[in-house]
């Protein structure tokens, strides 16, 4: 009884998730002179969308001045953290796997400006900035790449395995398109509670091609799940080319019966337009595949330079020409919203800020040691495990 | 990370499931060293000392250079593979024999089914232990009972299923698990030489000499593969053990992320359980 009340007290907390705030970093960045007006503004997305069996929506994307600065302080704040993540790997503070989202940005911008903290996210591993998106904190981040006490999963799960509860936010799970079932649980369960929230379930071009996508597909289609399957194609599954691994790329028409729309992922507005579509139409029909043309800066992993099947060319003309930070920038100097240096000093204030975070997740200690034997059940189950020494060390798993 | 995954190989070893023979006397000996179940012949009849992952290497390239109907593929095999093991043979034996899969390990262990039951020697490899269970059920399912449940009409007899396990000193929780009990407890599943069969022979012998018996595994503690040999050896020496059969293992939680040491069964465990039994 005492369990159901509990229960039924987090359903409501859930139900009660507070819109979503302005913005979705906890950070303070307010450089003067960057414009701050709500001015309605459109603005065209950098291609048109590619559809299947659904009909895209309009290229045209409202967006207002303060909003454009706000993604661009998102996605900075983002490719920093990646970056500061990539160097205390490098130093070993960082151990594990550790797999970074720098090129991708815009991704998890776009998405977060379209939904509520109502709605769902639940991704793979290459999880940070789903979570900074999700209004994480950068010293939790950083607290649980380097395993301490204050990360957001107490220093417990490490870089694959971060999550956000009172976002919705469902992390952070290791296994190539194990995640995404889980995604379509989720859906159901929020339409059981007759909430008006979707789940938004990421995978990469790698996990396309496992046989558990299609088989979550399938029962998302038949019972109508209030689910947005988002295919961040960033063209390499770990180490193999989409071209070598699929058969058809185009990952937005593999959904067969399930509506797909191919989206310019370094496109921060573009994905913003795409994900409010496919939010709508996930509510009203069901689901619908979202593929995000993106691209990784980084290897797989901190252990893949990432150079070996793919040309340094290649990666710098994606940087040069598609960067998703210098799209909004170029937006934001075009239409006379901040001026360069303003828009230096914001990403100086924010390497600040990341920085302050680092030195807050170094403080914090490691867990303590009888961290091992905790969580493994929810009650004490009666095993007994030793350590060193066994006489005195020992005990049994709570 | 060449570099690093050579370090790390040392400690990573390969769990061979399956298989027809043996490739070569020095990877059977390291894979058995590296299992921590039998005292291994180190270097093996070559005589020469090799790491694991170069054993592997040179094993797959014997299985391919002798048996033109073998074929090594997983996912980034093509390019050496994340460990290394498979590095030079897509340029020796062409991309038709040594091939990348898609991120799928249900679809490759069926695949590699199929292949080995056309009389062909498949070795298909799983990029980490902790993947292999999305192919679980192509493995203990399909791949084990072919040649039983059809009355030996058909079987899979050539299929070699590798991947390494085991922890690398900060894997985390997805890239160190040790499986290997899963697999020892399906019928028709066969290790390289080192589990399934184990080497029961040489422990008793040993057994009967000492009295004593310690075994040590990576994998949690109950249910572990320790276990089988502590009862089978239990069984064969009774009369003849001086102290209870000690194990030293994995403890009973999930792999941590941090403190692996403590999971660990590590050389002051392993030292605390010997000086608890040669003292009993």
């Amino acid at each position: 009884m005492a369990a159901a009340v509990v229960l039924l007290r987090r359903l409501r907390g859930v139900t009660a998730a507070p819109r979503r705030a302005a913005a979705a970093l906890p950070l303070t960045t307010s450089v003067r002179g960057v414009s701050d007006s709500t001015e309605p503004l459109t603005i065209e997305t950098s291609v048109p969308y590619k559809s299947h069996i659904v009909d895209p929506p309009p290229r045209e994307v409202a967006t207002t001045a303060r909003e454009l600065a706000t993604f661009f302080r998102d996605m900075s704040a983002m490719r920093r953290a990646e970056i500061a993540a990539d160097s205390l790997y490098k130093a070993k503070l960082i151990r594990g796997f550790c797999h970074l989202y720098d090129g991708q940005e815009a991704v998890a911008v776009g998405m977060e400006a379209a939904t509520t903290r109502a709605d769902a996210i639940i991704t793979a591993y290459r999880d940070h900035c789903a979570y900074l998106a999700r209004g994480g904190d950068l010293a939790a981040l950083f607290a649980e790449l380097m395993g301490r006490r204050g990360g957001c999963s107490r220093g417990k799960g490490g870089s694959m395995h971060l999550y956000k509860k009172d976002a919705n936010f469902y992390g952070g799970h290791g296994i190539v398109g194990a995640q995404v079932p889980l995604g379509c649980g989720l859906a159901f369960a929020q339409r059981y509670r007759k909430e008006a929230a979707v789940t938004f379930d990421l995978y990469g071009d790698g996990a396309a091609n496992q046989g558990q996508l299609f088989e979550a597909l399938n029962m998302a289609a038949l019972w109508k799940l209030p689910v947005v399957l988002v295919c961040e194609n960033n063209h390499y599954g770990m180490g193999t080319a989409e071209w070598r691994a699929s058969k058809s790329p185009a990952y937005y028409k593999r959904g067969d019966y399930v509506p797909g729309l191919k989206v310019d992922g370094m496109d921060v507005l573009a994905v913003k337009q795409a994900c409010k579509f496919a939010k709508q139409h996930a509510l009203e029909n069901g689901p619908i595949i979202l593929e995000m043309d993106t691209y990784r800066y980084h290897g797989h992993s901190m252990s893949d330079p990432g150079s070996t099947y793919r040309t340094r060319d290649e990666i710098a003309g994606i940087r040069q020409e598609r960067d998703p930070i210098e799209r909004v920038r170029k937006l934001l100097l075009a239409h006379d919203f901040a001026t360069t240096q303003e828009l230096k000093d914001m990403e100086k204030e924010i390497r600040k800020q990341v920085d302050t975070a680092i030195a807050k997740a170094k403080e914090s200690p490691m867990p303590d040691p009888s961290e091992l034997f905790t969580n493994v059940y929810v009650n004490d189950c009666g095993l007994e495990s030793f350590g060193v020494d066994r006489k005195v060390v020992r005990t049994v798993l709570p | 990370m060449a570099a690093k995954s050579l370090r790390e190989i040392r400690r990573a070893a390969a769990a061979g499931i399956g298989s027809r023979r043996c490739f070569s006397g020095d990877a059977a000996a390291a894979a058995a060293a590296a299992a921590g179940v039998a005292e291994g012949k180190v270097g093996g009849g070559a005589g020469k000392e090799v790491n694991l992952f170069t054993a592997i290497n040179q094993a797959l390239h014997i299985a391919l250079d002798t048996d033109p109907r073998s074929y090594v593929f997983g996912e980034d095999v093509g390019f050496g593979g994340v460990f290394r093991c498979t590095t030079g043979l897509a340029d020796r034996f062409g991309r038709n024999r040594v091939f990348n899969t898609p991120l799928c390990e249900q679809g490759i262990a069926g695949f590699a089914v199929g292949l080995a039951a056309m009389g062909n020697r498949a070795i298909a490899e799983i990029q980490f232990a902790d993947y292999i269970f999305p192919a679980f059920d192509q493995i203990v399912n399909e791949a084990a009972k072919f040649r039983y449940r059809s009355g030996n009409e058909f079987n899979c007899g050539g299929l070699t299923i590798r991947s390494p396990y085991g922890a690398v000193g900060h894997g985390g929780h997805y890239h160190s698990q040790s499986p290997e009990a899963f697999f020892c407890h399906v019928p028709g599943l066969k290790h390289l030489r080192t589990l399934i069969p184990w080497d029961k022979e040489t422990v008793e012998a040993s057994v009967s000499k000492t009295g004593k018996l310690l075994v040590s595994h990576e994998a949690p503690i109950t249910g572990g593969f320790g276990a089988e040999i502590a009862a089978s050896i239990t069984e064969r020496c009774f009369q003849r053990l001086e102290a209870p059969v000690a194990r030293v293992c994995g403890l009973d939680t999930p792999f941590p992320l941090v403190y692996e040491t403590f999971y660990m069964p590590t050389k002051n465990k392993v030292l605390d359980a010997i000086k608890a039994t040669v003292n009993y």
